[in-house]
């Protein structure tokens, strides 16, 4: 029987029953329309703070697998499903999605009208909301949401607190990686171009960066709202010119803030795996896998180095950005290791060695 | 980059009649093509054999030809028509083989025409087995092991090679005969010897078994920018060794990681790239559910059954967007729904297809399954959950089965399951779900079955449902959890022993409605209109009633043998006559390969069970002035009387009416008020009444039940025993109904479909029957106008129809079947109070839009006002129906013409001369048509006389005459030259030597049925399907074949006689 409730910054109340961690956690609410993926979604640092509505309605189905994760542990707030589905199938699933969220402090809440919620915040825009039992007052909940507000040290609590080193045999070039709130996918891919990658935390300066002798440096995806991290953009002006320099989701945007551009909260972020996107260079269409909630003002970005590389087929956002003089490139998705966009990191790459096409 | 302008005109191929494995989603597919072509500016011609179809109605194309679908003809039309492109792809099979001779016999490059869409040299790559598997190995990517092998030592050695377990199958043999597994050798040995033996040619392939495999499907697009996405995921319940067409299929995938799911994606975007494809295609993986290992099974490059079904799944309209790409447009300048055609579509629902199999008709047929496929159609249903999608699926099927849970496996044993599990049949399912009923372990299943532990968990939430459902009798919570999970009203009802009329209530009273959610291709990320809706018990409802005069139209479910595309025709057009009538045109249908469940037919599609309580559901919604139940076949007249008694007005004939065409004793006392004679004949409930009955008509007796389509279990009985058993089988099928004994009448058939509006009877015309009375009329060729009539019988049946369809108070389409004795008198057989199958066939052989003229008498237009009264004028040409049959896929089907419907679809011929138009129906119905050769006759004694001219005019023909030992001396005796084999009853195999060597052209065999069980005919029969032999079982077809043989063939004749 129902014994938790789902409360909306707007008022709406949804029932349903409780899985995963029993606590309460009032997070901004967001949806994913994956159908498959679910485990590297809650385990993107990027969902930090985010109670995820999962668009697809039948989620536990596979369980967990340990190799998986895209960071040490489930990283959203909160989970709201239609229907958990709690006999997991696959040959490698390891654990229970439910056991890992009980871990790991995750609430969850199923047999909601989750296609309704995807509604309601592409009408409403983003919003807050609280994962609650059924019993605690509705008041009380909207005052709870109402006192939240994103941390503003979320990078500052994912991003590593040491520096750690991903290192390959017979490697080709050493990427410096400021990690906002790495996927681990993404420094496989670096590995398997033959990189040797040394992953910073977020507030790491010029001289600890240089240490390494770095070829290239990637800023990492990861949550918050880009105008709190503003020591990276010194980082990237002090070596803009120096290195090449890759952007992926948040890193894109303070790439675009440390060249002066504009950036604005959309009214819904992107949150799925079937975003398409014009490559303005070849006008090929690339299906990608995004996960923002700021896009770049487009008059701004005018008036800067930055050219426009990539643009959202159905939106027209702008999705990628280079400064070809000075090796800058950025990307607004997060190009995955079999995906059309795979070539980005090739690209980054083929910067490092000079190539002149690339 | 826009369309092409270098080219005008297109010519589509469409995929001809309807056979096991290629159905109505051609029809649906063809349809998309020539509308969007038109759509872009350019002139369609459309080429396609099968009068059944929306497709070749007068405004989907330009220009229609529904000629036969070969090489010569089509040529013709080439050359006639000389258009700038050609799309084959539409059209299955058939369309994309004639494609690839059109283009390989230099008849393209001839007349300056191009292939679209998918090229030749793609084409090769895809479908020719050697060229796919170089491609593969090219790219890196796996496919199965294989080795041909032409000895016992060769085989040993592939096994060894490949690595046990291996599969062999013969080189060609049809339907896979004499193929199997084996896990060692041990069991190779036996299994080596039958398969070389078996073929012809004594060849073997030795293949890697990946039976248990997941079998994964993946449907793509790709554009010449380069663009691939996926539109569509699916997941076979049934692991490889089961034809996908076979298999219960949930879109999107359920049991793969992101890992696994992207592997698999990457490989099939690398092949749409190494192909260079450009437009759908449809590619089939195995993957090891224990491993990343997997292998490419399959590439269909062209839409197909699972091409219709993605689309319908996703809402994403594959015909549609690949004739676009076809003509150069790309996918981001393609807009669909609520996005452009660039986005890939997601999915916020589970999707299940369920086949539907001819087993029901077909006792005799082999129920198990394997890779050939065997279902003539197939239901889809959405839902929020496994169970859910999987439990609207089952009570679509109209198996009359609205659960998981058959009553024939109630008494079995855990142990009796278990084999009847192993077995593999298509109940299988129903088994495990018994099974697990009785308390069977998921792992116990799981070895025996490989289906996914996550699928019998699902099944087996669905028993602990029942459980819970029977513990809390009339319980509100319970009821809701139960609808939330897709349990029917009627299995609920009957665990709590009361109708499903009161779960109807007791959900009315409680409010427990279902809600209606949009399939709309992005998981409602964008806001649309899509118009396309499916039911969920859940808290928002998306379906947004409009406030214009609205009219349900039900549809006709899934395909079956007897209720095929004609009703998905009819449907169309309905909803087409409801709209010009000005209403809003509502279809609830759960067919997704048919042009009615394409959202952009209908204002709104509720794609949902063609059950009481679901079509309920949408009119409680909806409330609409009415319902349109008479083009939707035999489905939906089932429900008029239930919807009536809700007060729900019915469009057309009532109910009551409808009963008095359908229950007996009112039929003979309308008919009796009238005068109309009709064979004697009685509606019985019992075996003792149908005997007593038999005995007042007297032998030969017609025995059917009522209520039923396609003849099903209707049988011509000559004695008492024969009789018994076949009552007691009816009896058993249906005990609501009467059991109808008529007299068995002999003579010319004829029929009529009419059309009434209360006051005048408007008939398009009268066809006329090939085949005697005693073959079911869906089975016979069919003429029309008719050839043998007389004046005075025609003028009969004229009065006669005026007269049924006035006193039978029918409104809108009906159909009676005649028969025209020796001396010319007429008499009835039967009534179908609704649209029949000859509609369309007729509508385009008279060229006059009868369904659309009785969809607005329905809805009270006047025939006088519309202009339409009497019969129509009889048009010039001759116009030929003849069926075709499947008989290739079903193994151990006896394939004689009977009352009982067989055939699968229908083709058309015309032509000014009646053997021109006999010729190419035949042609175009695939029958073989060849003038020399040898034929195989084995004549009943009662038949022997008639059969003599015929033989002897094949004789005259140059044919090689060959005969079972009496039939030979009976011919020798007539002068007739014939080669003498022994019957298989006498232990010698001689006559299916001559059929297996493959000399024989066509085998001719008669048997009376019911008299007595004649085993070497139904051995004959069988053997020449398995070797692709014709087989001809009725006289009346082997006289017509002969007209045409003896017009196509010049004679010969010494010079001094004349």
């Amino acid at each position: 029987m129902n014994n938790k409730k789902l409360v909306l910054e707007t008022g709406e109340v949804f029932l349903g029953k409780g899985f995963g961690a029993n606590t309460e956690r009032v997070a901004e609410l967001v949806y994913n329309t994956a159908v498959v993926g679910y485990q590297e979604a809650f385990s993107d640092p990027s969902n930090l703070e985010y109670i995820m509505v999962m668009g697809y309605p039948v989620i536990g189905s596979y369980g967990l697998t340990d190799e998986d994760y895209e960071s040490n542990e489930l990283t959203i707030s909160g989970l709201v499903v239609r229907e958990y589905s709690k006999y997991p199938s696959n040959f490698r699933y390891t654990h229970e999605l439910d056991e890992r969220m009980d871990e790991n402090g995750v609430p969850g809440i199923s047999g909601l009208d989750t296609r309704e919620l995807v509604r309601i915040i592409n009408e409403k825009g983003s919003m807050r909301a609280m994962i609650a039992n059924i019993d605690t007052p509705t008041e009380e909940c909207l005052k709870k949401i109402k006192e939240y507000s994103v941390p503003k040290d979320v990078v500052a609590k994912i991003s590593t607190k040491k520096v750690w080193y991903s290192r390959t045999v017979n490697y080709k070039y050493t990427i410096a990686c400021i990690d906002l709130g790495l996927k681990k996918s993404l420094i496989a891919m670096l590995k398997d171009l033959g990189c040797n990658v040394v992953v910073l935390p977020y507030n790491a300066n010029i001289e600890q960066i240089l240490k390494y002798k770095p070829n290239g440096l990637f800023i990492s995806d990861g949550p918050s709202n880009p105008y709190d991290i503003d020591n990276v953009i010194e980082t990237i002006n002090t070596l803009k010119g120096k290195m090449p320099i890759l952007g992926v989701g948040l890193g894109q945007e303070i790439i675009e803030l440390a060249y002066g551009a504009k950036l604005y909260k959309q009214k819904v972020g992107h949150n799925g795996c079937n975003i398409p996107v014009r490559n303005l260079k070849t006008n090929k269409i690339e299906i990608t896998s995004q996960n923002d909630q700021y896009a770049v003002d487009v008059e701004s970005l005018k008036k800067t180095e930055l050219k426009p590389t990539h643009q959202n087929v159905i939106d027209g956002i702008i999705t990628g950005v280079e400064d070809s003089k000075n090796k800058v490139i950025a990307v607004q998705f997060n190009p995955a290791p079999t995906s059309d966009d795979e070539y980005v990191f090739k690209r980054f790459i083929n910067l490092i060695g000079g190539k002149k096409n690339a | 980059m826009p369309r092409r302008t270098d080219i005008k005109k297109i010519m589509v191929i469409g995929s001809g009649p309807i056979v096991i494995g290629q159905a109505a989603e051609f029809d649906y597919a063809g349809t998309q093509c020539c509308l969007s072509l038109k759509e872009e500016g350019y002139e369609v011609i459309l080429v396609n054999s099968n009068p059944a179809t929306i497709m070749t109605d007068p405004n989907i194309a330009d220009k229609i030809y529904m000629e036969p679908l070969d090489l010569e003809h089509v040529a013709k039309i080439i050359r006639y028509e000389r258009p700038d492109g050609l799309i084959a792809s539409m059209g299955g099979q058939t369309g994309l083989n004639l494609g690839m001779q059109l283009a390989k016999k230099g008849i393209l490059d001839e007349c300056g025409v191009e292939l679209l869409g998918i090229k030749a040299d793609t084409i090769d790559k895809a479908e020719d087995r050697e060229l796919f598997k170089e491609l593969c190995i090219s790219i890196g990517e796996p496919v199965i092991e294989s080795e041909i092998a032409n000895n016992l030592d060769e085989i040993f050695k592939a096994a060894h090679d490949i690595g046990y377990p291996v599969i062999l199958r013969p080189a060609f043999t049809l339907g896979g005969t004499g193929g199997g597994f084996a896990e060692n050798d041990e069991e190779l040995l036996p299994l080596a010897k039958n398969a070389l033996k078996l073929s012809p040619v004594s060849q073997v392939l030795v293949e890697k078994s990946i039976k248990g495999y997941k079998e994964i499907e993946f449907e793509m697009m790709r554009d010449k920018n380069d663009t691939v996405i996926a539109i569509c995921s699916m997941e076979n319940i049934d692991p490889v060794g089961v034809h996908t067409g076979d298999s219960i299929v949930l879109a999107p995938v359920q049991t793969l990681t992101l890992k696994e799911f992207a592997m698999l994606k990457e490989s099939a975007v690398k092949l749409m790239r190494a192909l260079d494809l450009e437009g759908g295609c449809n590619i089939q993986f195995a993957l090891d559910p224990y491993s990343f290992k997997y292998y490419l099974i399959e590439v269909n490059p062209r839409v197909s059954r699972s091409s219709a079904l993605a689309s319908k799944a996703s809402g994403f309209p594959i015909a549609r967007v690949s004739s676009k790409i076809a003509v150069g447009l790309t996918l981001d300048e393609i807009r669909i729904a609520a996005t452009v055609a660039s986005f890939e579509p997601t999915i916020d629902y589970v999707v299940c297809k369920f086949p539907r199999f001819p087993f029901d008709k077909f006792q005799d047929a082999n129920r198990k399954l394997s890779t050939q496929m065997k279902a003539t159609g197939e239901v889809m249903s959405i839902g929020r959950t496994i169970e859910e999608s999987l439990l609207k699926s089952v009570r679509s099927l109209e198996n009359k089965v609205d659960h998981l849970e058959l009553a024939s496996l109630k008494d079995k044993s855990l142990d009796e399951l278990f084999d009847f599990i192993k077995k593999e049949t298509d109940e299988r399912i129903y088994g495990i779900c018994e099974a697990l009923r009785k308390g069977a372990d998921i792992d116990d299943l799981y070895d025996i079955t490989k289906i996914d532990r996550l699928f019998l968990r699902n099944l087996n939430n669905i028993v602990e449902m029942e459980k819970e459902i029977k513990d809390n009798p009339k319980n509100v919570e319970v009821l809701y959890e139960a609808k939330k999970m897709g349990f029917s009203d009627s299995y609920i009802a009957r665990t709590w022993g009361i109708s499903y009329v009161d779960v109807y209530k007791i959900r009315k009273e409680n409010n427990i409605y279902p809600v209606y959610k949009k399939v709309d291709t992005c998981g409602a990320e964008y806001p649309s209109e899509v118009p396309y809706l499916y039911s969920t018990y859940e808290h928002e409802n998306e379906s947004i009633r409009s406030d214009r005069k609205k009219i349900v139209v039900l549809g006709s479910g899934p395909i079956r043998i007897g209720q095929g595309v004609e009703f998905d025709y009819t449907t169309v057009h309905a909803i087409w006559g409801i709209q010009e009538a000005g209403y809003e045109a509502i279809i609830i249908n759960c067919n997704p390969e048919t042009v009615s469940t394409d959202y952009t037919v209908s204002d709104k599609l509720y794609f949902e069970p063609l059950t009481f309580e679901d079509v309920m559901n949408v009119i409680d919604h909806e409330q609409p002035e009415g319902v349109v139940v008479a083009l939707g076949g035999q489905t939906a007249i089932n429900l008029a009387d239930k919807l009536a008694a809700q007060n729900i007005k019915i469009f057309g004939t009532q109910a009551d009416a409808i009963d008095v065409a359908e229950d007996r004793q009112l039929f003979e006392e309308a008919m009796n008020d009238i005068n109309i004679p009709m064979p004697k004949g009685y509606g019985v409930y019992s075996v003792e009444e149908a005997v007593k009955a038999a005995n007042e008509i007297g032998y030969p007796v017609l025995v059917r039940p009522s209520f039923v389509l396609g003849g099903r279990m209707m049988h011509i009985v000559y004695d008492e025993k024969v009789l018994k058993s076949k009552v007691k089988e009816a009896v058993a099928f249906d005990n609501e109904h009467p059991i109808l004994v008529d007299k068995y009448v002999f003579g010319q058939e004829c029929e009529v479909d009419a059309i009434c509006d209360g006051e005048d009877v408007f008939i398009p015309g009268i066809m006329e029957h090939i085949e005697r009375t005693g073959v079911h009329s869906g089975d016979s060729m069919s003429v029309y106008p008719p050839y043998s009539l007389s004046e005075n019988a025609k003028k009969t049946i004229v009065d006669y129809t005026n007269r049924i369809g006035i006193k039978l108070k029918m409104i809108g389409l009906f159909n009676i079947q005649f028969i025209v004795d020796k001396s010319d008198n007429v008499s009835i057989i039967e009534v179908n109070p609704r649209s029949s199958r000859t509609v369309p066939f007729l509508a385009k052989s008279t060229d006059t839009p009868i369904a659309n003229i009785a969809t607005k008498v329905m809805l009270g237009a006047k025939l006088k006002d519309l202009g339409y009264v009497g019969l129509n004028k009889t048009r010039k040409r001759w116009y030929v129906k003849t069926p075709t049959f499947s008989f290739t896929k079903l193994t151990g089907l006896d394939v004689v013409l009977s009352p009982e419907m067989k055939s699968t679809g229908e083709a058309i011929g015309y032509d000014y001369s009646l053997n021109r138009a006999l010729y190419k129906s035949l042609k175009a119905s695939n029958t073989r048509v060849a003038n020399y050769g040898t034929i195989l006759a084995t004549i009943a004694d009662a038949d022997k006389d008639q059969a003599l001219p015929l033989i002897r005019r094949f004789y005259k023909l140059g044919f090689n005459i060959e005969a079972t030992s009496g039939t030979a001396q009976f011919l020798r005796k007539n002068g007739i030259k014939t080669r003498s084999k022994k019957k298989i009853s006498e232990g010698s195999e001689e006559i299916l030597d001559s059929i297996r060597k493959g000399y024989v052209t066509y085998v001719i065999n008669t048997s009376t049925e019911g008299i007595t069980q004649n085993i070497d005919g139904k051995l004959i029969r069988r053997a020449a399907i398995d070797n692709n032999v014709t087989v001809f079982t009725c006289l009346d077809t082997v006289k017509v074949l002969l007209d045409v043989l003896e017009e196509i063939t010049m004679g010969i004749s010494v010079i001094d006689k004349e």
